[in-house]
């Protein structure tokens, strides 16, 4: 079970948090025109990379907050986390 | 029976309490203190059991976690336990265990033909055997295989037991109470860390118990319950034993096992039977020790050959004899310890020792007490069924390849040493990529991967000295990284017998024109053959190897058998272990109880139960209760004998003719407010939001990004800046998260804030006819005409002097309102809606009679919006904004969804009008077409219409608005039923939707 530094609420278990997927897809504007092939990469394309990966975690059990951590896929290392709004390295 | 294997003055049983259980049905004596194994060796008795694959018979081999034979089934407190260790579990009065894997019993095992046939059961034979023709798998080669295998049978009764979950957090978790353990633990609780010490035997200690040393001036024993007196009285230590810490996971966090009353007759009350530890701990020292290794020679599965270690624990821990006759049979000096405590105990042992002239201080001290020993000799083959009666022994060559001089000797016990293997289970576990020591041919940890250290002989440290000075420093190094005490103990001296180099050599050659059995793995029945085979069969991989021959893969996890089956299959292909490399271990390193890991988390635990607050007003009047989600809502209320199709009927159709209330406590509430909260719901729903009035309320839709139907519900803007968002029950908490991350990471410029107010709000649904009258009574201060409350509107109103809002809303398809007050005066509100509601003819009604209602209006629910409809599928087109983007929208041009044979909701009428629809039929063309038998969509909700009086469905169909008016048939191959049946529209009644406007 992972432990999860939230930048709101400091270091939790994994199971006050679920998971929330690829954290650098951007979402398309809105009113935008779009191509098939671009909205289907953005609703279903995930790259599924061996090693770092900065992903979105939801403090469900916390403060309700979506945060994003770069951890390792294959060691389930945790580098840095971050709050929604801030930039990542 | 008398025990005649016991010492009179040595152990650390408890001979004042004699204890009495049952094996295999037969009464025997033992002491407070005693394991089931070490109480049967003192009757003299080591037949427990028979072999997984040959049937062979089985004795005791180890007296701990590494045992590989002595699997039992026990009983306690009319409970069934199987895959209990003997080794283990300590005996209680009454106690009753019986062996596994025989039949009809121990002494006379059907299944020993195996024995006899085992040119049938070689390497891969369940993958050879059991294969063709498939036909036979179930009626012969399963039913053969469930019979022949396992090791006991599980209770089917519900266990009454009560297992706990615990969460610890430390500095420092240890992990076995020997020298370094206690060391470790020492030296960091007094530098001020919080410790955590876990034993997984009753006593601390490990080797200090057996060992014959000093450490400051006191001996191994009693310097071991000086420090552990003195670290339990520490309030920052917590000491543990009959713990097994057997799983290593991420982030440093390890679990434990907690056995706290198997070894009392009756679990006491207050007191779980287990429990599970989970553990975070800073930093963790493995102090898991090591288990000896045993030599390979023919028949050296036969009950009496055992570790030579664990015998010496039986006579030191236990004060019970393996045997009197005993020959100890070792390449290094581990079994002269052994042979030495034999002799003092008045045994006169026979030390064959495969090295040609070793010395050290031990070999010097045997020699002395007159303890006879034959160099360079090895035992060929043990022989004896049911127990060792001999040995034939024989003097090996230099090269280790020739055998001579062989003969028979007397002997009741074959106490083997072939050096010792570090534990290194729990490193493994965590990452840490250990490396081949040349010097003690195991493998030992390399580099931490997680913050673990590994200590003594888990570390391949076999000297007391070394296992000393190690545990303090590191005790002290890691303790100080957290704490910055710089309080550093001591270290005593330590005073042990030095030993000589171990032999290399571990299998013993075959003579010539001999074929015995030579097992490697004595839980599965692995042979040098077997392994052999395997690679003669092109099988390489260690990996491969041990699924081919299930070398180390039962439930011992191969604590013996692993090492030299890497020795032996690096033998074979000429090379060094290393190369060969090792199989991963993975958790548990122990059996763990399925109870212990479930915890309290049965039955109604299993999830919360959530009530509302009118509740045993539902309860009082005969609520008939059902699951939905976490909620426990009224499914009907119960009249005399009526059945559940009665009631919900009368319910309904009172609902259709008078007024019915029903308790919507349980629908999602969100609060949304903010200057653009307007914008915010615009894009989240699919129609248009911008325009709702103040005190308006709306229905909405909202999609993933996918394009598919998320939830549905209405939100009403209570006032400027703020609106209340209701979401089905099933989805209130998924809606939330959706809102949520759209407002925190897509659009953050959004100026909204998102609350949940599910529990804030009691709610109760009133719908009939005679609604509207009800409230005038209700409200008499607040006009609810048409006029001034028309569908969809909103207000807020006084109950009795309680503030009220109500929505005209309606999810039964007739005139209705939804009227919600604080949740502590929902009872006051409900009981008021009932008392007032008399004159009307009110009835409460359940979730079926709501089902029943919105069917045949065709409202859909979860089981039309169940992740697979786009909102065309469920007749929601009209929704859907053309003007304006949403959350999904793009996703609905997309070809697959524009498909103008797409299924879509309908309903359906069996022509009959008697015959029920099951939810789930099939809706077909022709009822006899081939298989499989092209379906046109599915039955997705089934009711009794109380409006036409005969049944009606909803059916999610290909193409549906063409097929109104075709005959079809319903099919449902699970209740075998062929159903002729109409299609008709989904709206079945008031397709106007005049009542809820009246
Ligand atoms: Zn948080």
């Amino acid at each position: 079970m992972l432990y999860i530094f939230c930048p709101h609420c400091g270091s939790r278990s994994q199971n006050e948090f679920a998971y929330g997927g690829d954290a650098t897809v951007k979402r398309p504007e809105l009113n935008k025109e779009i191509s098939d092939q671009d909205w289907d990469n953005f609703v279903y394309l995930r790259k599924s990379p061996r090693g770092k990966h900065l992903e979105l975690w939801h403090h469900i059990s916390g403060c309700r907050q979506w945060i994003k951590v770069e951890r390792d896929t294959s060691t389930h290392e945790i580098f840095k986390t971050y709050k929604a709004d801030e930039l990542t390295e | 029976m008398s025990q005649d294997y016991r010492l009179d003055n040595i152990g650390m049983v408890n001979r004042n309490k004699k204890i009495s259980f049952t094996f295999n049905g037969k009464k025997y004596f033992g002491y407070e203190g005693d394991t089931i194994a070490s109480a049967l060796i003192a009757n003299g008795v080591h037949l427990v059991g028979r072999s997984f694959k040959y049937h062979r018979p089985r004795g005791f081999f180890g007296v701990g976690v590494d045992e590989p034979y002595a699997i039992l089934q026990l009983e306690r407190n009319n409970e069934r336990d199987p895959n209990i260790r003997a080794t283990e579990q300590e005996i209680f009065e009454g106690l009753e265990v019986k062996s596994v894997n025989c039949w009809p019993s121990v002494n006379f095992d059907i299944g020993a033909i195996n024995n006899f046939l085992k040119m049938f059961f070689p390497a891969g034979f369940y993958y050879k055997t059991f294969m063709w023709p498939p036909s036979f798998w179930y009626k012969i080669y399963e039913p053969f295989i469930r019979m022949a295998a396992g090791f006991g049978e599980a209770s089917i009764k519900h266990d009454k037991e009560r297992y706990e979950h615990k969460y610890e957090y430390c500095d420092l978790l240890i992990t076995g109470s020997g020298p370094s353990g206690l060391a470790s633990a020492y030296a960091a609780a007094k530098n001020g860390a919080r410790v955590i010490l876990a034993e997984d035997k009753p006593r601390y200690g490990g080797s200090l118990l057996t060992s014959d040393v000093n450490i400051g001036n006191q001996t191994g024993a009693e310097w071991s319950e000086k420090i552990i007196t003195e670290l339990k009285s520490m309030s920052n230590v917590i000491v543990k034993n009959r713990s097994q810490v057997f799983g290593y996971y991420d982030h440093n966090m390890l679990v434990m096992s907690e056995r706290i009353s198997d070894h009392l007759p009756k679990t006491q009350k207050y007191l779980p039977k287990q429990r599970l530890w989970y553990i975070r701990a800073k930093e963790v020292l493995i102090s898991s020790g090591s288990i000896e290794r045993p030599l390979v020679f023919g028949n050296n599965d036969t009950p009496g050959v055992m570790l030579s270690s664990a015998a010496k624990e039986y006579i030191k821990v236990y004060g019970v004899l393996v045997g009197k006759k005993p020959l100890i049979f070792t390449n290094n000096d581990s079994g002269y310890e052994t042979a030495i405590e034999f002799k003092k105990n008045g045994v006169n042992p026979l030390i064959l020792d495969t090295r040609k002239e070793p010395s050290s201080d031990i070999i010097t001290e045997a020699k002395n007490l007159g303890i006879e020993i034959k160099y360079s000799y090895v035992v060929v083959a043990a022989k004896g069924y049911k127990k060792v009666k001999s040995a034939d022994i024989a003097k090996i060559s230099d090269n280790k390849k020739d055998l001579s001089n062989i003969e028979n000797i007397e002997c009741d016990c074959i106490c083997v040493s072939g050096f010792w293997t570090p534990s290194i289970h729990l490193a493994s576990q965590s990452g840490n990529k250990s490396e081949f020591n040349e010097k003690i041919d195991a493998f030992i940890p390399k580099k931490s991967k997680q913050k673990e250290n590994t200590i003594g002989s888990a570390n391949g440290k076999f000297t007391l000295e070394e296992t000393i000075n190690e545990a303090f420093n590191k005790g002290y190094e890691v303790s100080n990284k957290i704490t910055e005490n710089n309080n550093k103990v001591s270290i005593p001296t330590v005073v042990e017998k030095k030993s000589t180099e171990h032999d290399k050599f571990w299998c013993v050659p075959l003579p010539k024109g001999k074929s015995y059995k030579r097992f490697l793995d004595f839980q599965n029945d692995v042979a040098v053959t077997d392994i052999e085979l395997a690679l003669r069969e092109g099988f390489r991989s260690i990996e491969h190897v041990k699924r081919y021959t299930t070398l180390g893969m039962a439930t011992d996890q191969g604590k013996t058998s692993n090492l030299n089956g890497l020795q032996l299959v690096s033998d074979i292909e000429n090379k060094v272990v290393p190369q060969v490399g090792h199989t991963t271990f993975r958790p548990p390193y122990t059996p763990v109880s399925i109870g212990a890991i479930v915890g309290r988390e049965v039955g109604k635990h299993s999830k919360p139960t959530r009530k509302s607050p009118m509740h045993q007003w539902h309860e009082k009047n005969n609520a008939v209760f059902v699951d939905a989600g976490v909620w426990l809502r009224p499914r009907y209320y119960k009249q005399g004998n009526e059945t559940l199709f009665e009631a919900s009927k009368r319910e309904a159709k009172n609902v259709r003719k008078n007024v019915g209330v029903c308790d919507v406590t349980t629908l999602g509430k969100i609060d949304v407010k903010g200057p653009d909260a307007a914008e915010f719901l615009n894009r989240v729903y699919t129609n248009a939001w911008l325009k709702l009035p103040v005190g308006k309320a709306r229905y909405g839709v909202m999609l993933r990004e996918d394009g598919i139907v998320m939830d549905d519900g209405t939100t009403t803007r209570i006032s400027e800046n703020h609106y209340h968002m209701t979401t089905t029950t099933a989805q209130a908490a998924n809606v939330l998260s959706h809102l949520e991350y759209y407002l925190q990471l897509v659009w953050p410029e959004l100026n909204v804030n998102v609350v949940s107010t599910t529990e804030q709000w009691a709610g109760a649904a009133i719908a009939g006819p005679n609604s509207r009258a009800l409230l005038m009574k209700l409200f008499p201060n607040t006009d609810v005409s048409n006029e001034a409350l028309p569908f969809m509107g909103y207000k807020e109103a006084d109950l009795f002097g309680i503030p009220a809002k109500i929505y005209r809303i309606s999810f039964s398809g007739e005139l209705a309102y939804e009227v919600n007050v604080e949740s502590d005066y929902g009872n006051f509100m409900w009981e008021k809606i009932i008392e007032v509601g008399k004159e009307f003819q009110i009835q409460p009604y359940g979730t079926e009679a709501l089902s029943t209602l919105r069917i045949e209006m065709g409202h859909v629910a979860g089981s039309e919006l169940d992740g697979r409809t786009i909102p065309y599928d469920a007749s929601l087109e009209g929704l859907v904004s053309k003007k304006k983007d949403f959350i999904g929208k793009r996703s609905l041009s997309r070809s697959a969804f524009t498909k103008p044979d797409r299924e879509k909701i309908v309903g359906v009428v069996p022509l009959d009008k008697t015959t029920s629809i099951p939810e789930g039929s099939y809706i077909v063309k022709d009822p006899k077409a081939k298989l499989p038998n092209p379906k046109l969509g599915h039955v997705s909700a089934s009711c009794w219409s109380v409006e036409y009086d005969n049944p009606f469905s909803l059916a999610i169909i290909k193409d549906g608005k063409n097929m109104i008016g075709q005959k079809l048939f319903a099919m449902s191959p699970l209740k075998n039923k062929t159903i002729p049946v109409e299609i008709v529209s989904s709206h079945y009644v008031d397709p106007e939707g005049k009542r809820v406007r009246a």
